[in-house]
């Protein structure tokens, strides 16, 4: 169980060592930017709680970050308990992000791993500085280890909790001295079990989905059929006649109109709701199908785009060239598809809300919400929930599906908090996907096979345009998560050119775990196999041709190609194929291995190698990397979000399916040895697996893959 | 009112005869552990047991239950290798997100009663039905193996 933290609660928390948290008392004022003790609570019952700043989706930041305060305050794992941020970018922001709170970008633990170090290493600093006090012996005698303070010589001891009051009276050390990375005990060590297991494994973890409040009502809406369309008249005749029915609203936000549905259980409220006739003005409704988006980029894609990268002169190198090579690649949009459903609970008060979310773009959906009520954002308060799922969709650039909920108890005045549930339907439907993106390579070969010129154009929707991330992230018509991964090409090539084109589609987009990467990597990993095919050479002995300056993507590529094999002749019918990629600082490679099977193809083994510096807690980084090529190889099989004049295709899992027990392929993991600082390991995984897939399909029929899903190029998996 | 049994205890609930299983338990019966998903029997989240064996409860109307033997992931843990299968869970990690983890506790629960010592395809066809799109597959596979050791 996880529980918010609100202010009145550290007042009332006599006895402990609260740092920070509340305006601290003149002798135990901290400084500094960092506000490194916001972070850490022990109280005289011996517990010591991390307030964890970031969303846990899955990805482990309940486990991962307690670690670093746990490892330099000497805690005992036991001892560690977790709770959630309340919302203030103050002193919860991402560090990588700015003046902003939120989750994402693989950056949890980056951004937290000296902030959480040195709030952990102030706290037993103080620690220290009361027992020293209390036993009246020098500070320097004295030995933290497993939750006990001890000065060995006069052998007292005594646990965290009987010294927390004393120690709230020492000064906070600004700058706290961290431990040397070899006297590490939980670093690095695997055996930390995730604080979230049991809760997770027996019904008790609290989702969004779960909240239950005084007089709370249930909505369920009803969305406009077209991406644009307006709500121009409804008839709730029929869904009032419904029992149980509490009321019928029309509702509308920047993102989003529709009409909601609210009643005390969700049953009710949806057959109301299935009940509704509604009118939809679709003046300005979007009407296109895939096709006809695929067609209009692949005409932009032969026209002059704006400039992302550039290196030597890749047209002329091209004119020049003894050989050319050319390939386009076709993306769909995808659903995140997070396994619960949008959602989210909103009371209204005097003033304000208070939301109980899957949150994960604090500062980012409290403006949006203030902007909505006419309130401040500091009058907006959220409850940060384990997410049951996201993948980025909780982050929502407009905050939609929380302005929904506020919008639905807004519309009946604030009478009932209401707890607004997407059905599967409403979430597949609602859009911010993965962009479409058409991607066109044309490489020049020199007489003796060497790779000089490399052009890439890109077309596909901006994510980033019209978000908070614009002024920083997008810069002379590049939007850069729609070229990173391309832009950044490791390969050593004289002449490169990166185009992108960013058409305007009434659909709207998002950032969806990995981002660029998802098809960056794919058009860049298998047009390099394709060069390697036409030149006769290795795809290993390609790349590390290639990547003489980039040693850690080398590292990683060497890694996995020991591990599977690589080079070793293989049976009849089956083949490997191989890709490396950087993500968010963190560098994988993979080796697939296939086999044929009567009429389907079968994946025998993933050989993954990751080097995220650091390895905090490798088995979390392990299920990271088994989590990333799960969901990479879920859209690579069979992910597609398709429009036919306008209407989204898909609806549910039937008709988006997803990799369950059966397909889910045998992984290894490797982790490089590193002293480099930790980088995020919660997306690198995913970008990487479909272009080693589609690198062994190709070395297994000879066909390259040039269209993603597999599924839809008639490519079936066993 | 519908009278019903729940791990064990006699409730009952003033709920629409149509009114899925998962939504009694959750909105009638305040049990949230057993998850909403899909609400077409196509992930899983939702499963519980009905006289031992593994149902989707969303698509299961109150009407089919009554008087049928319901437990619950709040209860599973009540039973030997309902316990099992939970600690396995925590010493292998399995959770991520965790939302679809009731529902796979439920049908490896189910397996295990039934086939005390599963082989891979034997999993594959009991546990295929539970989506997770954390795919936290490999663990659950293990889980289910050291639960079983366990039991054996």
């Amino acid at each position: 169980m996880i529980t918010n933290v609100s202010r009145r609660d550290f007042l009332k928390a006599g006895g402990a060592l609260v740092l920070g948290v509340v305006v601290p008392p003149a002798r135990a004022q901290s400084a500094g930017a960092l506000e490194p003790n916001a972070f850490v609570r022990i109280a005289a019952d011996n517990t010591v709680t991390v307030i964890v700043k970031h969303l846990e989706m899955g990805q482990g930041t309940h486990t991962g970050l307690p670690t670093l305060v746990a490892e330099e305050l000497d805690a005992d794992w036991a001892q560690m308990r977790v709770e959630a941020a309340p919302a203030d970018a103050k002193r919860y922001n991402n560090l990588m992000w700015g003046p902003v709170q939120g989750t994402g970008g693989s950056s949890s633990l980056p951004n937290s791993y000296e902030q959480l170090r040195k709030a952990g290493a102030a706290a037993r600093i103080m620690l220290v500085g009361a027992a020293a006090e209390r036993w009246n012996v020098p500070a320097a005698e004295i030995s933290v280890t497993r939750g006990v303070v001890e000065h060995k010589k006069s052998k007292k001891r005594a646990k965290f909790g009987e010294l927390a009051a004393a120690a709230a009276t020492q000064v906070v050390p600004a700058d706290p001295l961290l431990k040397d990375s070899k006297d590490f005990v939980y670093i690095g060590k695997a055996a930390l079990a995730r604080t979230d297991a049991r809760a997770k494994s027996n019904g008790s973890a609290q989702f969004t989905q779960d909240v239950k409040l005084p007089g709370m009502l249930t909505a369920v809406v009803l969305h406009p059929p077209r991406f644009g369309a307006k709500l121009k008249s409804f008839d709730a005749a029929k869904a009032k006649e419904i029992p149980g029915v509490v009321n019928v609203v029309a509702f509308s936000t920047p993102a989003t109109n529709g009409v909601a549905v609210l009643a005390k259980d969700y049953w009710t409220a949806k057959k109301g709701r299935d009940a509704l006739v509604a009118e939809w003005d679709e003046a300005a409704a979007f009407r296109l199908g895939s096709a006809e988006i695929m067609a209009e980029y692949k005409r932009l894609a032969v026209t002059p785009g704006a400039v992302a990268a550039k290196t030597g002169d890749a047209e002329a190198a091209l004119r020049g060239a003894a050989k050319t090579l050319e390939a386009a690649y076709e993306f769909p949009y995808l659903a995140h598809a997070s396994m619960e459903p949008m959602n989210c609970v909103v009371a209204l008060s005097v003033g304000g809300c208070e939301i109980w979310n899957g949150e994960q773009f604090q500062t980012v959906d409290q403006a949006a919400v203030a902007q909505l009520l006419d309130t401040k954002p500091e009058q907006v308060k959220l409850n940060m929930l384990y997410a049951g799922g996201s993948f980025g969709r909780r982050a929502n650039p407009q905050s939609d599906f929380i302005l929904e909920a506020v919008a639905i108890a807004k519309a009946i005045n604030g009478h009932a908090p209401v707890k607004l549930v997407w059905g599967r339907e409403d979430d597949m439907r609602a859009g911010y996907y993965r962009p479409m993106y058409y991607h066109a390579l044309e490489a020049g070969l020199a007489p003796d096979g060497e790779l000089v010129a490399w052009r890439h154009t890109i077309v596909g929707q901006s994510i980033l345009t019209g978000t908070a991330f614009e002024p920083m992230m997008v810069k002379n018509g590049v939007d850069d998560t729609s070229v990173e991964g391309a832009a950044n090409l490791p390969y050593a090539i004289p002449n490169r050119l990166v185009e992108l084109h960013s058409p305007k589609i009434g659909v709207p987009v998002q950032w969806w775990r990995s981002v660029g990467s998802t098809h960056t990597a794919f058009a860049t990993e298998c047009f390099l196999d394709d060069i390697a095919r036409a030149t006769g050479k290795d795809p290993l002995a390609l790349r590390r041709n290639l990547l003489g300056k980039h040693p850690r993507h080398l590292g990683v590529l060497e890694l996995a190609a020991k591990q599977a094999g690589w080079g070793k002749p293989l049976p009849k019918d089956r083949a490997r194929g191989i890709a490396v990629h950087e993500s968010f600082g963190t560098f994988v490679a993979q080796v697939v291995e296939l086999s044929r099977r009567k009429d389907s193809v079968h994946i025998e083994r993933v050989v993954c190698a990751v080097d995220c510096g650091v390895a905090v807690n490798p088995n979390i980084v392990a299920m990271q990397m088994e989590s990333g090529i799960g969901y990479g190889l879920s859209a690579a099989l069979a992910g597609a979000i398709t429009l036919k004049e306008g209407l989204v295709e898909q609806s549910n899992f039937h008709d988006y399916p997803v990799v369950r027990m059966n397909q889910m392929p045998k992984i290894e993991v490797h982790i490089v040895p590193s002293a480099e600082k930790p980088s995020g390991v919660g997306e690198p995984a995913t970008p990487v697996i479909a272009p080693a897939l589609a690198n062994a399909l190709a070395a297994l029929n000879g066909t390259a893959v040039r269209a993603l899903p597999l599924s839809a190029q008639g490519l079936t998996f066993a | 009112m519908t009278p019903l049994s729940v791990n064990g205890k006699p409730v009952s609930v003033d709920a629409d005869a149509d009114t899925p299983l998962l939504w009694v338990l959750r909105d009638f019966l305040e049990m949230t552990g057993t998850k909403f998903g899909c609400g077409m029997a196509l992930c899983g989240a939702c499963t519980v047991h009905v006289d031992g064996r593994p149902m989707r409860s969303c698509t299961t109307p109150l009407s089919a239950v009554t008087g049928r033997r319901i437990t619950t992931i709040e209860g599973i843990g009540n039973f030997k290798t309902g316990r099992a299968v939970q600690e396995a869970w925590v010493a292998e990690n399995v959770p991520q997100c965790g939302y679809c983890q009731s529902g796979q506790v439920m049908s490896a629960t189910a397996l295990l009663a039934a086939n005390k010592d599963p082989s891979d395809a034997q999993i594959d066809a009991a546990m295929t039905g539970n989506i997770c799109r954390c795919a936290t597959y490999p663990r659950i596979r293990a889980a289910i193996k050291r639960a079983a050791k366990k039991l054996a």
